[in-house]
């Protein structure tokens, strides 16, 4: 292994020091007009009246959208208006947009516009939305369009419904011999991508209809406005250059929709319209909440016998992604452990809360965080030591998953490994907790988790593979950068597979949804597995039609020829043979006569024997592979006043095969920076009106440079026979574990059970005096 | 509203250029010179993803109007070139997605001239401002402190 492996260092990270890489807000080429949001102050109310009579007089302005029906949108129940008409279902809703020569006359007109609400009782939990007699969020949520695997439940908040149902929960109770059940909640939170959302929009005299965006799917930017508009599918042309971090939050169509029908209301002049902070947390889709039950049964020997989990996902005024987040949610609910009998209610919830996009680690670290804190209590319970509950319940090939698909040393990694090496990184067997003094103490907690990626079972990868007259090669895939580095790693990849240097591969950074392959969205861990597999594929391609022009012009069979260092040649004599140079755009003879032509390889990847999931039993086979990871997390805790402080966090993850390790540590390290974020500190702070207090980076505060952890992280390698080179997805799985990992080691620190996120020095504070 | 002419020495060229009283450095630099390596994360003071270089200092370009500027020395990322402190970025993977990282370089950077013995704490102090979503951190701090090891 030549390439494999080797931290190569990636291919945009000149641009990207020098402050010339490219993002959406970038591109200032041609004039574009602005579009403004007018956005809902309040979590629901009936919308009266707007009045645009003071704020069309603005100079400049060219359109004002407002008060009229659009299309509904969103993806898997059309249930969402671009635009608020008739009510306003959460604080941060677009009501109007005006549409403006510059961004200061788009805001000050904006400013102008006058909206008189009406106040409508607020749902303002998933709890709260799911009690009998709770207000609407949608009143006709019977009649929207749907997918058919969304189970909406018309007259209530339920926007889908997933059951799993597995074994027998009779048995599974009978053979315990101890009970645990808890509940668990948290509210939304936010991605906080640094670079907030930004989409352009212009179309043409010929109707093409350009798009710019800052997004993770491109490609359903595309399919979706066709299909909520009616356009032409090939007219729309998506444009994503480098994306300013994303974490599933930009895996939403949101921004594109307005900005198509702000064009279109000027005339198909290009319009851009760019999220401050403030929109981007509040109006434009946010990190789901969730409310939760856990019972666990075990028997004396801490064999877990039975699961019973009801899975309230908060998925905000509009269902969107969310009825994916819940299904997610439901396939993987035990977390990585053998359980035979499964009983598993996951709902979509509507509230009056901004709705809910993906986020790293698609439900995973949600549920983690309850099923995790869960198995600490059953290990206080048994009198077991947390770490080996858990290995010893570790899933297995062999076991079933929820959805009862049996798994093999393929498509699930060593989870048992991996614990033990979180004991030993860990220092686990010196215990617990170490008191430094009266006042301050060391403790530690751990976690594990596991992932599959539901995604669309006949979502497609796409690569295309030229030359350059020197023989070098250009790679296109329709992975978008999101700072995951995925398209270093498939030139990687490529390099190895061609065994040539790695600097002779050029690789398109930016996507359009024209001229490049699609790839299905960059999310769910898939870029690395989908688009290497695509890869793989057109590599063979291209040697393929290499050793076929050599095989005529060194007159030896194709069998006989070997392909390395930018050449083909025999291999048994390799000083015979042909330089890539020669042969990539055909070969020419002394005569001027040709052959071949140039060289076009091309690959794909669909994941194969994917299912739906059985409505009633859920059984069905979700996605190809299960990544496991063990966490730990120790912490410095003040018992006088509850704060503490992060000192180390540990992940070892089974990652099939490192293809680039510093990118792999990065990826790790980061998920991991984020996930204490999300446990200690983000949330939505929501008041009675459901509006978000905390909607700026000063009172929403992600984790800053000497905050973070010192990281322990180490892979383990159980090659995923069908992956590339044997690697698994891992861009989201360092982040999965942390929440539940730092709660436990916080509950044993104040010697208090914790249910809720954030995990704040006042939320111990309360826990600890309702003990009293 | 008013409009100004104003003259700003960046990355050591004179530039001539109309603003409003109301423009901020970030507005005029991104908008006005086509100098897109400062980000706008928040406008708020919050996220350091603008931060520029100011008669020696870091400075957050979206707290700072861009008549302030007139006649001040601005170095922004662009008039960076080959700096260990780039070097140091790329060798240590010290960025992700990218977006935060030339407030960071510029913020490193105005650190190590400031103060290139800088310890723990005084690294801390001034690297607080800025946030960075995709890393951990870590990387960012081996790359700072193996350009300051060498000084």
């Amino acid at each position: 292994m030549e390439v494999i492996g080797k931290s190569v260092i990636r291919k945009e990270a000149l641009d990207k020091v020098t402050g010339r890489a490219k993002y959406t807000h970038d591109y200032h080429s041609i004039p574009m007009l602005s579009g403004q949001k007018v956005i809902s102050p309040f979590g629901h109310a009936k919308i009266v009246n707007i009045d645009t009579t003071e704020a069309s007089k603005v100079p400049g302005v060219r359109a004002i959208l407002a008060g009229k029906q659009y299309p509904l949108t969103g993806e898997a129940i059309r249930d969402r208006p671009p635009i608020a008409f008739d009510k306003v279902r959460y604080h941060g809703e677009t009501v109007a947009l005006v549409v403006a020569d510059s961004p200061v006359q788009a805001k000050k007109a904006a400013n102008l516009i006058k909206v008189q609400y009406e106040l409508l009782p607020v749902v303002n939990s998933p709890s709260q939305a799911f009690e009998k007699g709770a207000p609407l969020v949608h009143e006709h949520l019977g009649e929207y369009k749907k997918e058919f695997d969304s189970h909406p439940v018309p007259d209530t908040n339920i926007a889908t419904h997933i059951k799993i149902r597995k074994g027998k929960m009779e048995k599974g109770w009978s053979e315990s011999t101890s009970v645990v059940e808890a509940s668990f909640s948290f509210s939304p939170s936010d991605h906080v991508a640094m670079e907030t959302r930004c989409a352009t929009a212009e179309i043409l005299p010929d109707g093409n209809i350009i798009i710019t965006t800052s997004s993770q799917a491109p490609f359903m930017v595309k399919r979706l406005i066709a299909d909520y508009f009616d356009e032409d599918m090939g007219k729309i042309i998506v444009h994503t250059p480098l994306v300013g971090g994303a974490y599933g939050g930009k895996a939403a169509v949101q921004l594109e929709i307005l900005a198509y029908l702000a064009s279109k209301a000027v005339g198909g002049k290009p319009v851009e319209i760019l999220n401050t902070r403030e929109e981007d947390i509040l109006t434009s889709p946010c990190h789901i909440g969730l409310d939760a039950k856990i019972k666990f049964g075990a028997d004396s020997s801490g064999k877990i016998k039975a699961a019973e989990i009801r899975f309230l996902w908060d998925g905000g005024a509009y269902s969107d992604k969310a009825i994916d987040l819940t299904r997610a949610g439901a396939v993987d609910c035990t977390g990585p452990y053998h359980i035979e009998n499964v009983w598993c209610d996951s709902y979509c919830m509507y509230t009056n809360h901004p709705y809910a996009a993906p986020f790293r680690g698609f439900s995973h670290s949600e549920l983690s965080f309850a099923i995790e804190r869960t198995l600490d209590l059953l290990a206080q319970k048994l009198k077991l030591d947390p770490l080996k509950l858990r290995y010893l319940n570790a899933i297995k090939p062999g076991n079933t998953t929820p959805t009862r698909v049996r798994l093999n040393k393929s498509n699930v990694g060593n989870l048992q490994k991996c614990i033990e090496r979180v004991r030993e990184l860990m220092k686990w067997d010196q215990g617990p907790i170490e008191e430094i003094n009266e006042r301050i103490s060391k403790v530690k907690g751990v976690a594990c988790s596991w992932k599959t990626s539901t995604i669309d079972p006949n979502a497609p990868s796409g690569v295309i593979l030229t030359f350059n007259r020197d023989g070098s090669i250009n790679l296109l895939s329709g992975v978008i950068e999101i700072g995951t580095g995925t398209k270093t790693v498939l030139a990687q990849i490529l390099a190895e597979r061609l065994q040539m240097d790695v600097d002779k591969i050029y690789v398109r950074m930016e996507v359009d949804t024209q001229t490049t392959p699609e790839h299905w969205k960059t999310v769910a861990s898939r870029g690395t597995f989908m688009g290497g597999r695509a890869l793989l594929e057109a590599a063979d391609d291209v040697i393929r039609q290499l050793k076929d022009i050599a095989a005529t012009v060194l007159r030896a069979p194709r069998e006989d020829l070997e392909v390395a260092n930018s050449r083909v040649f025999l291999r048994d004599d390799p000083k015979i043979g042909l330089p890539f140079k020669d042969i990539c755009y055909g070969y020419q003879y002394p005569n001027g006569n040709s052959i071949g032509g140039q060289i076009i390889g091309k690959g794909n990847y669909i994941l194969r024997h994917l299912t739906h999931l059985d409505p009633e039993t859920g059984a069905g086979k979700p996605g190809p592979e299960w990544t496991v990871a063990a966490y730990g997390v120790e912490i410095e805790f003040d018992k006088r006043d509850f704060t503490y402080r992060l000192l180390k966090a540990c992940t070892v993850v089974d990652i099939g095969r490192v293809l680039n390790e510093k990118a792999a540590l990065g990826q790790v390290m980061g998920a991991m920076s984020m996930g204490l974020a999300f446990a200690g500190r983000e949330t939505f702070y929501f008041d009675e009106q459901g509006r978000v207090m905390n909607p700026q980076l000063r009172t929403y505060r992600p984790l800053r440079y000497g905050e973070n952890p010192e990281y322990l992280v180490e892979f383990v390698e159980t090659p995923q026979i069908d992956g590339p080179y044997g690697a698994r997805g891992v861009g989201e799985h360092g982040l999965m574990g942390m929440p539940a990992a730092l709660g436990n080691a916080l509950s044993t620190a104040a010697g208090v059970s914790l249910h809720n996120l954030p995990l704040i020095p006042e939320l111990i504070w309360k826990a600890k005096e309702a003990q009293k | 509203m008013k409009s100004h002419t104003i003259t700003l020495s960046i990355n050591g060229e004179n530039r001539s250029v109309m603003v409003r009283s109301a423009d901020t450095l970030l507005y005029v630099l991104r908008g006005k010179l086509g100098l897109t390596g400062a980000k706008p994360g928040c406008l708020n003071g919050d996220c350091g993803a603008c931060t520029v270089n100011v008669e020696g200092w870091p400075m957050k370009s979206c707290l700072m109007l861009a008549v302030e500027a007139d006649g001040k020395k601005v170095i922004t990322i662009e008039g960076l070139e080959n700096t260990p402190i780039q070097k140091a970025f790329v060798e240590n993977f010290a960025f992700q997605c990218g977006y935060c990282t030339p407030g960071f370089i510029m913020n490193c950077h105005s650190l190590i001239l400031k103060h290139p013995d800088a310890d723990d704490h005084r690294i801390k102090e001034w690297l607080e401002s800025n946030i960075c979503r995709c890393t951990g951190y870590a990387e960012i701090e081996s790359a700072l402190k193996s350009v300051l090891r060498k000084k």
